[in-house]
């Protein structure tokens, strides 16, 4: 340990990374040397190797969740997951029921595909979260009709890191007789999943925010009882019909090896990253006016959402040049609306513009971490002595009272 | 995305950084923009009897370009009269700085920044003229 690498990369929940022990098995997968045949191919040796990789990989998969390796369908990632689940399970039992539930704080590849689901006639409610970004079950219990066929809850929030208590909500959607589809493209190496114990139908999951690859995934599907979905995309019936298309095995290896490191060393790696979290947020919560955005318990040890009252997101991650974050605040002019996830949260408007997020993961150092305290500090003193907002606040002008010319 | 070397140097070292006393009545406050959207600039002329911006000075919560914006108008106003800072556009500052399309909103309020500030000043000395009347 010990090194400051700049520019330092605190945005793990974008992506991570490839480890380099991954890289290699993966680099074994590629040329004329190595294991390049197509699985599919029952004819000869460079098949049943290639076949060989992809079922090693599917095990290390399912795994890790608590799964059978047949209950794994590999895909491009969690987008191409969330879709195959919600709009496969949704359309599969559309004669039995159209409506579904999720949260508002979900991911774009969940909320995204309710949207196109509506526009084909299914009914879907939006849950608000509480102001931790936790789910009351008893309102969602309340939400559930009749006609509901499926509920979509996330496992972690990419963008605040709370965890969601599946476990209570499985067991509620099971009792229900509802399909429970999980987004948990943040949860693997930082979060326990056990699909079995925690009533889990569909799970998606991806290879890029483990230290694997990019482009590669998966979803679980359950096969005691055994959920059926539609596939989406048809072609040579691989994966059971229910993802056609030439298997990777490049990804495929990669995405297994990291699953498979990810679940070996989850422990030591979250007490490390969580001490560093936590001296992260010691660096900086003297500071006047920050606040932590979503529940600080139910958390992955690796994220920190903070908002710097009275000082722009966007502006200070322009301070932050030698540091990579990432803001809730999105000035452009396609849109001036900040992250969406922090106002379900009832954060208000100018916090949400104020916040930055902080991920850290397998390769950061105490030295990154006492450079980012430092330089977020400078920043954000610089920043609000520019602010008009922050003059007010210390002439003790209540901001709420301020009629602002809106535009 | 990448900002242009003039954003950058303004933000780096913005001009006429501060506060002039608001309650002067050589003094005209223009404050544009909302918290919720993620922008508030506030600029201040100090104006002599003549009708000429003599001293200029910014505060702006907002992104790069923003501050960028604000920073440049101050520097643009001082030594114009009222009318002739009346007329400055926001495409003389989205030239200047290369602002890319998504940020000429930033531009557009530093334009209503400058027009506040004058319609302040403008307000103050006609209320001056009436009560000496
Ligand atoms: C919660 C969540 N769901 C879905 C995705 C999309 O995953 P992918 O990039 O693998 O399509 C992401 C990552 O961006 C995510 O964080």
């Amino acid at each position: 340990m010990g090194k400051l690498n700049i520019p330092v990369y605190l945005d793990y929940s974008a992506t991570t990374p490839v480890d380099e022990r991954v890289a290699k098995a993966m680099m074994e997968c590629l040329t004329l040397q190595g294991n390049f045949g197509n699985p599919a191919s029952r004819s000869h040796v460079f098949g049943w190797k290639a076949e060989d990789a992809v079922t090693e990989a599917r095990a290390n998969v399912a795994n890790l969740i608590g799964a059978n390796p047949k209950e794994i369908i590999w895909t491009s990632g969690a987008t191409e997951s969330d879709n195959l689940a919600i709009k496969g399970a949704a359309h599969f039992n559309a004669r039995k029921g159209k409506h579904i539930i999720t949260l508002k704080t979900e991911h774009k590849a969940v909320l995204d595909t309710c949207r196109q689901l509506e526009s084909e006639g299914f009914e879907v409610t939006y849950l608000d979260p509480e102001d931790n970004g936790l789910v009351d079950i008893t309102k969602l219990a309340d939400a559930i009709r009749e006609d509901t066929t499926l509920v979509s809850i996330m496992h972690v929030n990419n963008e605040i890191g709370v965890i969601q208590d599946i476990g209570a909500i499985g067991a509620l959607t099971r009792s229900k007789k509802i399909l429970l589809h999980v987004d948990a493209a943040q949860s693997p190496g930082k979060v326990a999943i056990d699909v079995d114990a925690m009533n889990i139908d569909l799970l998606s999951l991806c290879a890029h925010k483990v230290y694997g690859p990019k482009g590669i995934g998966a979803l679980y599907v359950r096969r005691k009882p055994r959920v059926r979905i539609e596939a989406q995309i048809h072609g040579g019936g691989h994966e059971r019909g229910m993802r056609s298309g030439t298997l990777a095995t490049h990804q495929i290896v990669g995405m297994g090896e990291s699953f498979r490191i990810a679940h070996e060393e989850m422990e030591a790696e979250n007490a490390r990253i969580e001490k560093l979290r936590d001296r992260l947020y010691d660096g900086l919560k003297d500071m006047e006016e920050v606040y932590v955005n979503g529940d600080l318990e139910q958390r992955i040890p690796g994220n920190l959402n903070i908002s710097f009252n009275f000082v722009e997101g966007e502006s200070l991650m322009m301070s932050l040049k030698d540091i990579a974050v990432s803001s809730g605040s999105a000035c452009t002019s396609d849109s001036l609306e900040p992250s969406y996830v922090l106002r379900a949260l009832g954060r208000n408007d100018e916090l949400a513009h104020s916040s930055l997020r902080f991920t850290l993961g397998r390769f950061t150092t105490e030295e990154e971490v006492d450079f980012t305290i430092k330089e977020v500090r400078k920043a954000v003193e610089k920043l609000r002595d520019l602010s008009p907002l922050w003059d007010m606040f210390k002439d003790g002008v209540d901001l709420d009272t301020v009629q602002w010319a809106a535009h | 995305m990448a900002y242009s070397d003039k954003v950058i140097d303004h933000y780096e070292n913005p001009r006429n950084v501060g506060k002039l006393d608001a309650d002067s009545e050589n003094v005209g406050t223009g404050m544009v923009g909302a918290p919720a959207c993620g922008d508030v600039m506030r600029l201040q002329i100090q104006v002599d009897d003549n009708g000429v911006i003599e001293d200029a000075k910014f505060k702006t919560y907002g992104c790069g370009s923003a501050i960028a914006s604000s920073s440049l108008v101050t520097e643009m106003v001082k030594g114009k009269t009222l009318d002739e800072a009346a007329a400055i556009k926001n495409m003389e500052i989205v030239e200047e700085l290369a602002l890319p399309p998504v940020k000429i909103h930033c531009s557009v309020l530093a334009e209503d920044a400058i027009a506040a500030a004058i319609e302040d000043i403008k307000a103050k000395r006609e209320k001056k003229a009436e009560s000496a009347a």
